[in-house]
């Protein structure tokens, strides 16, 4: 028998608002341990929450971008457990009645688009951060003690639950990866994988293939990039579908991905089974979404990835160059270098592998770079007459995003114009005849193979100066 | 409300548990204390669920209220020391807590 996977991914993306989801701490990471606490995010007694209606606002942009409804009536629920990096001991979060429902993501895999349900996404707040000490591993399950910094606790956080619509880690890869473009492009997270400001966890089970019921489902935790991502889920495809065939049960269980050692182990945990005792938070009153708040979030909706791509598509981009493009914040570049006159083509060529090679070499983006579209239309203008040699393009590219000016003042003040001037050349080619009568000869007998040979002396005496391609026409008559 | 007065659901209450769930450790007369004081509350829930509410909109908070917002900006926090010197222990500038995790 053949099994299938199901697979559903639950999604925490924090928001990067000035100022924490209930009181007006900082949202930042790089502060020092401790200082963007206040009585609210402590959970000192007799604080009160007061919700920031930026973070309402993003969190219906997310849902817009999923495709899901605005609920008009939702309700904060505390949240009941006891966990160190927790102060108040329950964590304010939506329960029944979340704020975006029924939505969607469509995800390209390798059988064409397929459809994933987003269940909900729903408003919380994060927790402090531990760093578990004693040990040689770092890891929690080895920890002596740990310590607790509450500078992230009350950030903003969402959480996207998604239908159990994936059939494949790699699908479950493109979900999450989607995702993540979609929370860039509306601006409300960076969504580092890295920092934890984007984390998920994913639930899997196996069933016979071609049923549609459902198996033991098992929870997966700490995978922190996209391949550890797909690395547990194959990982426990593999497990699970060997337990089945060998007539064993699968344990419904949470289980960790030991980066290291390549596997999920089972976790065991003080706590006994969760009872959340969800009940609404009497310190919040309920949310009320019209219309007309709505309509105005919605007005300020950016173009979303899956938009852009078309858009992309539509300027003369194949599917894949488009999906690039829209993917590495050099979308904006692309647009104003199209209709600055640039071939879609070459344009995105440029940005894609140059101008991408080049601020991640120097650590930086596009946007922050002096290049414009107008520029990228004036290299490959330059590149396409013949003024410019692939590799000279290259330079001049580098210098330009380096801010020593413009495509044509770079090439002009470095001499790296190539003589593409007919009348300029033919000097150099009438001298390079008059100096090889023997190759000059074999030439006028059909040896193609010495034309080549004539070029380089060509370019030799222009000292490399000059456009081989014109060289050669040159010769050639 | 129904004429007959016994509304009475199953009542079985793991008392310990329950007091292990909200961290409060009790003796084992406080146990037996609440295990009968803890089933007269839960009947009392369960003539309130008992009541016709066919038509009446559910209620998450008693205030005529919605939309209580604050706007998106940074206010003064607390100093740290101040804040550390609740702590039983500190390090490096953070809270010290107990092992979380049993041996795996
Ligand atoms: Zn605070």
């Amino acid at each position: 028998m053949t099994y299938e996977a199901v697979i559903g991914i639950e999604t925490h993306v924090e928001l990067s608002t000035s100022s924490k989801m209930f009181c007006a701490c900082p949202v930042d990471t790089d502060s020092e341990p401790n200082t963007n606490v206040c009585p609210v995010c402590l959970g000192l007694p007799g604080a009160l929450p007061v919700m920031n209606e930026k973070a309402v606002e993003w969190a219906m942009m997310i849902g817009h971008g999923l495709n899901c409804e605005i609920v008009g009536h939702s309700v904060m629920s505390r949240k009941n457990y006891f966990y160190p990096d927790m102060p108040k001991n329950y964590q304010i979060s939506q329960y029944d009645l979340p704020l975006c429902i029924n939505g969607h993501l469509d995800i390209e895999t390798d059988e064409g688009v397929r459809r994933v349900g987003v269940t909900r996404v729903h408003m919380e707040e994060d927790t402090g951060k531990s760093s578990h000490i004693g040990g040689d591993s770092g890891r929690i399950q080895d920890a002596l003690y740990s310590l607790i910094d509450f500078n992230r606790a009350g950030t903003p956080l969402m959480e996207i639950v998604s239908e159990p619509d994936m059939r494949t880690p790699a699908e479950a890869r493109a979900f999450v990866s989607e995702l993540r473009e979609i929370v860039l492009a509306l601006g409300v997270s960076d969504a580092k994988l890295e920092d934890g400001s984007m984390r998920f966890d994913g639930n899997i089970s196996m069933r016979p293939g071609g049923t549609e019921g459902f198996g033991v489902k098992v929870e997966i935790k700490n995978m922190n990039s996209m391949r550890s991502l797909q690395q547990a889920l194959e990982y426990e495809i593999e497990r699970q579908t060997e337990l089945l065939v060998d007539g064993h049960e699968v344990v419904q269980e949470t289980r960790h991905w030991n980066e290291g050692a390549g596997k999920t182990e089972s976790m065991r945990s003080k706590e006994e089974a969760f009872d959340y005792r969800y009940f609404p938070e009497p310190d919040l009153v309920p949310l009320a979404v019209d219309e007309a708040w709505d309509r105005r979030v919605l007005a300020e909706l950016p173009e979303l990835p899956s938009q852009a791509r078309s858009r992309f598509e539509d300027l003369g981009l194949d599917p894949e160059a488009a999906a690039l493009v829209a993917r590495g914040e050099t979308g904006p570049l692309f647009a104003a270098a199209v209709e600055a006159g640039a071939d879609p083509k070459s344009a995105a060529n440029w940005l894609t592998g140059e101008v991408m090679a080049w601020t991640r070499r120097n650590n930086t983006d596009p946007a922050a770079t002096p290049l414009t579209g107008k520029h990228i239309a004036q290299l490959s203008t330059m590149q396409g007459d013949g003024r410019l040699s692939a590799s000279a393009a290259k330079e001049v590219l580098g210098w330009v995003l380096a801010g020593e000016g413009s495509p044509e003042e770079v090439a002009e003040a470095r001499d790296l114009v190539q003589m593409s001037d007919a009348g300029e050349l033919q000097g150099i080619v009438d001298y390079v005849l008059a100096e090889n009568p023997e190759a000059v000869a074999k030439l006028a007998e059909g040896d193609e193979k010495v034309l080549g040979y004539l070029v380089g002396q060509v370019m030799k005496a222009s000292g490399g100066k000059a456009d081989p391609k014109l060289a050669r026409e040159l010769l050639a008559t | 409300m129904p004429e007959d007065e016994s509304v009475s659901v199953p009542v079985d209450i793991d008392i310990a548990r329950v007091a292990r769930l909200a961290r409060i450790s009790l003796t084992g007369t406080e146990l037996g204390i609440y295990e009968a004081q803890l089933p007269v509350i839960i009947d009392h829930a369960a003539r309130v669920q008992a009541l016709d509410t066919a038509g009446i909109e559910p209620t998450s908070h008693p205030l005529p209220l919605a939309n209580v917002f604050r706007t998106d900006s940074v206010g003064d926090c607390l100093d740290r020391d101040e804040v550390l010197s609740q702590a039983p222990e500190t390090q490096d500038h953070q809270f010290v807590v107990p092992r979380i995790m049993d041996e795996a």
